[in-house]
């Protein structure tokens, strides 16, 4: 038994090489300290009055109870301010802040081009059964990218009728 | 660290390990064996027997060891439902039970018996009068619980072991979070079949027990061995009975008197709470209690946040129950009471013990206020 494991080492699949390639295996059971951070330092918390915000997004999740709120400002195709609020748990708050902070200042498509996974990736992991809760950040920026581009399409239709 | 999750779990007192440990060397014979080794242990198990009985004024032989509070919930309606075999079974219980007969009901419902779960009012408590209108001619047994794992409200288990006894129908309670916290005597209760834990009361986890009155038809779930008089095979663990006989014997010992003095203590931290903080909401604070809980809801925040927020400081508390922790339902009590799902998701459980002080109290009010406050600060529903 001792002779094949250390035959498995050799051929370079070692359980470290293992943890670099694949470095969420495994069940995580408690908040890693960056989430904690994110939980109690939440970045990007606040609120936006309808004529500051150029997107908009309430998500909820019904199962659970969630609930979030976030506002974007755009300008040149970017994102240039970023707000959000939550009823949710550390999981949610967590992956708010990241996932605010990871689109801040980048441009619409990069935005809408976030993953769950990322954030999740970004904090270095969070809990098997709170993963859903990543999503709602997700859905609220979405979401609220959409607002924004659908109130553009409306302004740009309205244009053409006057 | 200072602990409010007792009616999760609580340590082991130094009496109850010292009771327990000649039973894993010294005496650690079978039960089951006709030697010295096993007539030792034999006569460890029959006094932890009769000291359990003595507790609950109930006779030796009818206390049936188990492997846990959930064992012995199983037992009681699988039990019965087994002894009734072949006959059409209907089962009334509450939408408050533990999960431990919740998901035994589901359970037996699949397999075709009939299951009657009967509403609260906003306090918590079961109407008995809505046990009486349940009952139907199918009705073999009734199975409520002696006090609410979440909120520690106390059910009306005389008036209802009264209704059960004058249809004939077999009664059984879960007093797994009664027992130790205030008296349970099974015959001024009328009780026919009540489940106990060790480690709710300063006992080792990994046994409990389910008290059987004589004659009560009951069929064992785990077959084997005669142990526990053909009711539950499997070889008993002695340093565990030993130990849960001690814990029971110590939690009898000066109950009222303990009981008044943690009310007390639970009283005020509420009062404390709800002066430094808005919009709580004590959960069945109108109804008769344990003295040791308190469920509170916190308006637009989410329990595993502020749970959180006091973990970080050195407190644990818990959001309803220690086994629905992990899933993303809102706690089934809460949602029976009529609290909305996010006023369910905002609901904390604290949990004392004998050994919590004022001082305790006092930091985790501060603390408690402090996350609050934050956690509203971030909140969209606030």
């Amino acid at each position: 038994m001792v002779k094949e494991r250390s035959d498995r080492d050799d051929s370079g699949m070692s359980s470290a090489e293992n943890r670099e390639a694949q470095p969420f295996q495994g069940p995580v059971l408690f908040y890693n300290d960056t989430v904690i951070d994110h939980f109690t330092n939440p970045r990007n918390v606040g609120e936006m009055k309808s004529d500051e915000a150029d997107g908009y997004a309430l998500v909820g999740d019904p199962s659970c109870g969630d609930q979030m709120k976030l506002w974007i400002r755009v300008g040149s195709g970017r994102i240039t301010d970023i707000r959000f609020k939550s009823f949710g748990c550390p999981g949610a708050i967590a992956t708010s802040s990241m996932a605010t902070s990871m689109v801040l200042g980048k441009t619409l498509e990069e935005a809408a081009e976030l993953t769950d996974d990322d954030v999740v990736r970004a904090l270095g992991g969070i809990p098997e059964d709170k993963k859903h809760c990543s999503l709602l950040g997700i859905m609220a920026l979405q979401k609220a990218i959409d607002d924004y581009l659908l109130g553009r399409m409306c302004a740009e239709s309205c244009d053409d009728l006057s | 660290m200072i602990y409010l999750d007792h009616n999760a779990t609580t340590p082991i007192s130094p009496p109850v390990l010292q009771t327990m440990m000649p039973f894993f060397q010294e005496n650690f014979g079978n039960a089951s064996s006709f030697c010295r080794a096993g007539r030792i242990a034999r006569a460890g198990l029959e006094e932890a027997r009769a000291c359990i009985a003595a507790v609950i004024r109930s006779s030796p032989e009818e206390i049936v060891f188990t492997g846990s509070g959930t064992e012995a919930d199983n037992l009681a309606i699988r039990g019965v439902c087994r002894a009734f075999c072949g006959r059409r079974c209907h089962i009334v219980t509450s939408s408050i039970e533990h999960h431990a007969v919740l998901k035994t009901c589901e359970d037996l419902e699949e397999q075709g018996t009939a299951v009657t779960r009967l509403p609260v009012d906003s306090r918590g408590v079961v109407d008995p009068d809505q046990v009486l209108q349940s009952l139907t001619p199918d009705t073999v047994l009734i199975s409520i619980m002696a006090a609410n794992n979440e909120t520690g409200v106390l059910q009306p288990i005389e008036a209802i072991s009264g209704i059960a006894r004058s249809r004939g129908i077999l009664f059984h309670t879960d007093a797994v979070q009664a027992f130790g916290k205030v008296p349970v005597n099974v015959d001024d209760l009328d009780i026919d079949l009540m489940t106990l834990s060790a480690h709710k009361i300063y006992g080792p986890k990994g046994v409990g027990a389910l008290y059987v009155r004589k004659g009560s038809a009951i069929a064992p779930v785990l077959t084997g061995g005669s142990h526990e008089r053909g009711k539950r095979a499997g070889t008993e663990n002695i340093a565990a009975i030993a130990g849960f006989a001690k814990a029971a014997e110590l939690a009898g010992k000066n109950l009222a008197e303990d009981a008044v003095n943690m009310a007390a203590l639970r009283d005020a931290f509420e009062e404390q709470v709800m002066q430094r903080i808005a919009q709580v909401r004590v959960n069945g604070r109108d109804a008769p209690r344990v003295p040791n809980t308190s469920s509170m809801s916190f308006a637009s925040v989410d329990g595993e946040s502020i749970l959180l927020h006091l973990d970080l400081k050195g407190i644990c508390a818990s959001t309803g129950s220690a086994c629905a922790t992990g899933s993303a339902q809102p706690s089934h009590v809460m949602r029976a009471m009529g609290l909305s799902p996010m006023d369910a998701q905002s609901t904390i459980r604290f949990s004392l013990g004998r050994d919590t002080s004022q001082g305790d109290l006092d930091f985790t009010v501060r603390v408690l206020a402090d996350a609050i406050s934050k956690l509203r600060h971030i909140s969209s529903t606030a």
